[in-house]
C-alpha cells in the first residue's frame, strides 16, 4: 500500500452513469485485481474502486455514480488533485494453468478486466471476453477488448444489445471450449458463473472501513478460514469460497 | 524541547498518542507504512475466549462526519493471539500495548485476563464492557453498576496489570459507571466507545447495517466524548484514557484539557493510516504555540 496524490487529467462518460476518468501519479506496485482507496471532499470514508489499466504513470479507472461520493467525483475539475491509497488488495493470480481462460464481467465488474486481458497476452495467452450489462445504454468497453485482438461476447439482460441473457449465456453459447475463468461483479453473477463449474478467481465487492485490512469490517468466510474482502481478497479462489 | 510523555499506571509513553483497538488490527498493515515505535503505545484488536467471526456483513455504513461500525468482536481468540499475534507484535513494536478485551460472562473475562496477564509486553489489560454489536455481552455489563463493578472486581483479582476499564457512552450517566469501577479497583478508565446507531438504505428500506444497528465514531462524536471525559475527570481519581472521534492534534490536546492523560485515536485510521504519526508530529509545534512546554502540566487543565 501506498499513499499518492493524483492529478486527474481526463473524465468522460462512456455508459449511463458510468465514467472513465484518467489520473496520473505514482503507479508503482498496482497490479491487476487491485483497487484504490480515493479520499473525497466531505466524504467520511474513502471510495474504493478497482483499477482498469495502467500506463506508467496513467491510472484508468471506472466507475458508476451511485451516490453522493461518486457524484462528487464525476463532478471533478481536470487538474484537481485527489489523495489515494494504491496497491491495494489481492489481485488476480495470471501464474495459473489455463489455455484458453473466459474474463467474464458484469456490469462494472467489467474494468479490472482490462489490464487483466493485457497482462495475460503479455505472457501469451489471449483470453475470451464475455461481458453482461442491463441494457444497452450500459455497455461499455466493447471496443477496447476488441482492440486488444479479442474475441468479445456481449450479453444484456433486456436483450437491447448483444445476447438477450446473462454473461453466463455468452460463456455457453460462445465460449464453451474455455478452460479457466477470471471474474468480477455482482455476487448473484459471480454465484451463476460458478455454477458452469470452471476452475477460476472471482472478485467480491463488499462495503469497506479502510480497505486496507485494519477494521475488519468487510470480512466473509472461506472455506480456508476467515478472509478480508480488502486485504485477502477482493479475488478469492473458486475452491475456498463459501456462498 | 517540548515534554510529550505521560504516565498511565505506571507505564511510562513517549506520548499520549494509541491507535484505539479495533481500528489497528495487530499493527500489521500501519507497520508496513510508518515505523510504528513513534506510538506511546496501541491498544489491539479486541480479543475474546473463542474465535469470533463476528456480524453477518455489510457492517460499515457511512455517516455525516463519521461511520458505523457492527464488526461485532471478530477475532481468532486469545489462545491463537497469544501463540501468534503478541509474539508478532513484538517484532515490529518493542513497547508495551494495551490487550483489549471483551466477554459474554464474567468467567470468560477473566480467563482471557489470567491468560494475558502472563504476557510481559502487555503493559495494559483493558476490558471492553461497552461493544455494543454483541449481543447479550460486553455492554450489558457497561450499562449497569452493578455489573460493571462485577467485572471490574472479578479481572482485577486475577492480574496484577493495571486494567482500565472502557466504558459505554449508551448510559444515564457515564460518572456512575465510572465510580462504580473505581470502587472495585479500577486503576483507570478508558472513554468512550461508540454510540449506537443506524441508516436506512432508501432504495430497499432496510437498515444497511445486516445488524440493523452500529456504532457511531469519527468526527461527529467527538464533542460528545469530550464532554464525558470531563465528567468523568471530575468524578473519580482515576487517569483517564479519552477517546471518540479524535482527529487532529488540536483534538488531543482538547481532549487532556477535558482531563485525559492517554489519548485514542480509532476511526481516523481508517481513513488515512498516518494520522497518528501526522499528530505526533504536530503536537511539538501546537505546544509551542500555546506555550506548553510540559503536556502532563495541561491534563485537566479545563477544570481550574
Amino acid at each position: 500500500m501506498k499513499r499518492e496524490i493524483f492529478t486527474l487529467l481526463s473524465s468522460k462518460c462512456i455508459a449511463e452513469n458510468v465514467f472513465e476518468i484518467k489520473l496520473e501519479g505514482n503507479c508503482e506496485g498496482i497490479s491487476s485485481g487491485q483497487f484504490v482507496n480515493i479520499e473525497l471532499d466531505g466524504m467520511y470514508l474513502r471510495r474504493p474502486i478497482s483499477v482498469c489499466d495502467v500506463n506508467d504513470n496513467i491510472l484508468t479507472l471506472i466507475y458508476k455514480v451511485v451516490g453522493k461520493g461518486t457524484k462528487a467525483l464525476s463532478e471533478a475539475k481536470i487538474g484537481d488533485k485527489f489523495d489515494l491509497l494504491t496497491g491495494l488488495g489481492n489481485g488476480y493470480d495470471i501464474n495459473v494453468d489455463t489455455k484458453k481462460p473466459v474474463l467474464a464481467g458484469g456490469g462494472v465488474g467489467t474494468p479490472p478486466l482490462y489490464m487483466l486481458a493485457k497482462k495475460l497476452i503479455e505472457k501469451g495467452i489471449k483470453p475470451y471476453i464475455a461481458l453482461g450489462f442491463a441494457d444497452k445504454k450500459s455497455v461499455f468497453y466493447k471496443e477496447e477488448f476488441e482492440k486488444l485482438g479479442l474475441k468479445v461476447s456481449v450479453a444484456t439482460v433486456d436483450g437491447s444489445f448483444g445476447t438477450k441473457g446473462f454473461v453466463t449465456d455468452c460463456i455457453k453459447n460462445d465460449f464453451s471450449d474455455a478452460d479457466y475463468v477470471f471474474t468480477c461483479g455482482p455476487e448473484p453473477m459471480l454465484k451463476a458463473v460458478y455454477d458452469l463449474g470452471l476452475k477460476g478467481q472471482f472478485s467480491f465487492e463488499e462495503r469497506m472501513g479502510c480497505g486496507f485490512g485494519a477494521c475488519m469490517g468487510c470480512s466473509c468466510k472461506t472455506k480456508y478460514g476467515n478472509k478480508r474482502i480488502c486485504k485477502d481478497g477482493p479475488v478469492l479462489l473458486a475452491e475456498e469460497i463459501i456462498w | 524541547m517540548v515534554n510529550l510523555s505521560v504516565n498511565l499506571s505506571g507505564l511510562e509513553l513517549s506520548n499520549p498518542i494509541i491507535p484505539a483497538s479495533g481500528t489497528f488490527g495487530y499493527g500489521r498493515e500501519f507497520a508496513e507504512l510508518y515505523d510504528i515505535g513513534i506510538l506511546g503505545s496501541f491498544s489491539f484488536k479486541g480479543t475474546t475466549l473463542e474465535a469470533r467471526f463476528g456480524n453477518p456483513t455489510p457492517r460499515i455504513a457511512e455517516t455525516p462526519s463519521g461511520m458505523l461500525n457492527a464488526v461485532g468482536l471478530q477475532n481468532p481468540g486469545v489462545d491463537e493471539v497469544i501463540k501468534t499475534e503478541i509474539p508478532n507484535i513484538k517484532k515490529i513494536f518493542g513497547k508495551p500495548v494495551i490487550a483489549n478485551v471483551g466477554g459474554f460472562s464474567i468467567e470468560e473475562y477473566t480467563k482471557c485476563c489470567e491468560l494475558l496477564d502472563k504476557c510481559d509486553n502487555v503493559g495494559i489489560i483493558e476490558v471492553n464492557i461497552s461493544c455494543p454489536n454483541v449481543h447479550n455481552g460486553g455492554m450489558s455489563f457497561g450499562t449497569t453498576t452493578e455489573g460493571a463493578a462485577a467485572v471490574t472486581k472479578a479481572v482485577k483479582a486475577v492480574t496484577t496489570k493495571p486494567v482500565y476499564m472502557k466504558l459505554s457512552p449508551n448510559v444515564t450517566d457515564i460518572t456512575e459507571i465510572a465510580k462504580a469501577c473505581e470502587a472495585e479497583g479500577a486503576d483507570g478508565i478508558s472513554l468512550i466507545n461508540t454510540l449506537l446507531g443506524m441508516r436506512i438504505d432508501l432504495k430497499n428500506r432496510k437498515p444497511i447495517i445486516k445488524n440493523t444497528t452500529g456504532g457511531l465514531s469519527g468526527g461527529a462524536i467527538f464533542p460528545v466524548a469530550l464532554q464525558m471525559v470531563y465528567r468523568v475527570y471530575k468524578a473519580v481519581n482515576l487517569p483517564l484514557i479519552g477517546m471518540g472521534g479524535v482527529t487532529t492534534a488540536e483534538d488531543v490536546v482538547e481532549m487532556m484539557l477535558a482531563g485525559a492523560t492517554g489519548v485514542q485515536i480509532g476511526a481516523a485510521n481508517l481513513k488515512n493510516p498516518f494520522v497518528c504519526k501526522e499528530i505526533i508530529e504536530e503536537l511539538p509545534n501546537l505546544c509551542e504555540k500555546y506555550g506548553i512546554k510540559d503536556l502532563k502540566d495541561i491534563i485537566g487543565g479545563a477544570h481550574q
